[in-house]
């Protein structure tokens, strides 16, 4: 799913000056499950605006997800009379968000992080860079580009000791460590002798934003 | 040399590891200020003492003069530099452009690396590039020597005009004290095929875990494609022993020689030798072809050092000497 984060409250707050109408709108899905931007996070997070700015109107709404037409278009009557929507979707939501409600300001009121798992409750932790071209069948299933800290396709660094990764040893797993862990309980630590070519970057997002099109879900 | 010399790039370290000779390397890091003369200062300690000479590029991510420009300055001083280049800030356009004007500039000795992370350095908020590993940016620099960039084209200036290859002596760096220890021989396996022509090691206090490694080296006959140069640093204090047991990510400093510089009346004195006996040890080590001398801020030492090891004078080569 999408990790995010909510924005500090002073940051939300500059980002609501100068507006008297707040619609805060989460999103169900996966924001919703890592504890950032859902029904309940609205609600938590419209009572502390509704503390620090008690002349404002702070309304909540929360819709399946931002990233669909169809249940952006449930709030557009809602959104009539809100001169500003605060998103608590990731920046792809919010960004489609604005896009559709085109005649109100949409602001971000998550950061949002990564592509990742709940580890641990309480604990996110990223797991893919959507590079474009998955590489997880050379590497058993742990991806180095998203958990290798310079995103190497070789194996580990030098900077690789105990474990852990050279730019926190206390608290970075080194990704290389776990993909060679994970080979050699597979009995696959001949793929660590391959040499992998240079990767195709413009298949991630060096090569330009990137859109997928299948003509069988075409309407 | 006339043609058919063998030689891959010419450079002088490349003929004396050719002869067979054992080799010293130094390193001198570029100064972070737009004045020069510390180079100059560097490479009066080195010249004549050692076969080449490392330009680190940026090193632990702190903004430096360019490796290509102070290696160029120290040619002009009278040294053989080995231009170091790491993937963390140049993508596989730079890096190849960089490779070009090194070489028109007289450089012949490259070492590839990965670089470490920019969170080490002055910029820790800056964009990393890391679109190659250093192992693939070997295999880069040997396919460039062979007269083809990396996406196939030919490195000529028209159809009809020469091939004008960059004629490098590529090397790359090993930590054996890195984790998985298992995957240190795999990786320099990695680097051989890809092309490498040297390797010079991680600084060498864990003599045994080193020993260990090189043993796995020769077991797979690696010493046979890839000169193996041992990296050593002559403690200054037993405050600097201490500091890099404790401090200096991807090291090992056993506790015994720590103690040994705590315990010794003159610690310098007792750094300079604890340091003789690793070069002694290593020059007996089956497979290792040299040594790299990293005389971290106490350049003036190397010539005392080398001295007292007996790898003073150098060997002569052929300045004129060049790629066949
Ligand atoms: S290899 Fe690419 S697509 Fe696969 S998990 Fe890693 S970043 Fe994602
Ligand atoms: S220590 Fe491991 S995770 Fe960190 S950069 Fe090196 S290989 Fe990647």
């Amino acid at each position: 799913m999408i990790i995010a984060e909510r924005k500090p409250i002073e940051d939300i707050r500059r980002m609501v000056e100068g507006h008297d109408r707040v619609l805060v709108l989460g999103c169900g899905t996966c924001v919703a499950v890592c504890m950032a931007g859902g029904e309940k996070e609205v609600a938590i997070l419209a009572s502390a605006l509704r503390m620090a700015e008690p002349e404002k109107e702070f309304k909540e709404a929360t819709i399946e997800r931002q990233c669909e037409r169809e249940f952006i278009e449930e709030v557009r009557t809602t959104s009539d009379g809100y001169d500003l929507i605060l998103s608590l979707a990731c920046g792809a939501g919010v960004g489609f968000t604005a896009e559709l409600l085109e005649e109100h300001r949409v602001v971000p009121g998550l950061n949002t992080k990564s592509i990742g798992v709940a580890e641990q409750p309480g604990n996110w932790s990223e797991r893919c860079l959507a590079c474009g071209e998955c590489v997880l069948d050379l590497t058993g299933a742990v991806c180095p580009i998203a958990r290798c800290s310079k995103s190497l396709l070789n194996g580990p660094c030098g900077g690789s000791q105990d474990g852990m990764c050279e730019i926190d040893p206390k608290n970075v797993q080194c990704g290389w460590q776990i993909i060679y862990d994970r080979l050699a309980k597979l009995g696959r630590l001949d793929l660590m002798e391959e040499n992998r070519p240079p990767k195709d970057w413009s298949a991630a997002h060096a090569g330009g934003p990137r859109r997928v099109l299948r003509e069988d879900a075409e309407p | 040399m006339s043609k058919g010399n063998g030689l891959k790039s010419g450079s002088r370290l490349e003929q004396v590891l050719a002869a067979g000779h054992f080799a010293v390397t130094g390193e001198l890091g570029p100064p972070k200020s737009a004045d020069p003369s510390i180079i100059e200062q560097k490479c009066g300690y080195l010249k004549d003492k050692v076969d080449a000479v490392n330009i680190t590029d940026n090193q632990t991510a702190i903004v430096r003069v360019s490796s290509i420009a102070a290696g160029v300055l120290a040619m002009r001083h009278g040294l053989e530099p080995v231009m170091q280049m790491v993937c963390r800030d140049r993508n596989r356009i730079a890096m190849q452009s960089d490779i070009l004007g090194a070489y028109v500039l007289g450089l012949r000795n490259i070492l590839c690396l990965t670089g470490d992370h920019q969170c080490f350095g002055n910029h820790p908020t800056s964009k990393y590039v890391f679109d190659l590993d250093s192992i693939q940016q070997v295999e880069m620099v040997r396919k460039m020597r062979d007269g083809r960039f990396l996406c196939g084209e030919e490195i000529r200036n028209s159809k009809k005009a020469d091939l004008a290859p960059p004629k490098m002596f590529i090397g790359a760096a090993e930590n054996p004290f890195g984790d998985p220890f298992e995957f240190r021989v795999i990786r320099l396996a990695k680097k051989a095929k890809a092309g490498v022509d040297f390797i010079q090691t991680q600084c060498i206090f864990d003599m045994p875990r080193f020993k260990e490694w090189m043993k796995q080296v020769v077991d797979r006959g690696l010493h046979e494609k890839v000169y193996i140069l041992a990296g050593v640093t002559p403690f200054k204090s037993a405050r600097m022993a201490k500091y890099m047991r404790d401090n200096v990510a991807g090291l090992t400093v056993p506790d015994s020689l720590v103690e040994r510089m705590e315990k010794a009346e003159d610690g310098a004195e007792e750094g300079i030798k604890i340091c003789l006996e690793q070069i002694e040890e290593l020059r007996e080590t089956v497979g290792v072809a040299g040594v790299h001398l990293m005389a971290i801020e106490w350049e003036r030492k190397v010539p005392e050092i080398l001295e007292r090891a007996g790898l003073t004078p150098r060997p002569e080569v052929d300045k004129q000497a060049l790629a066949s």
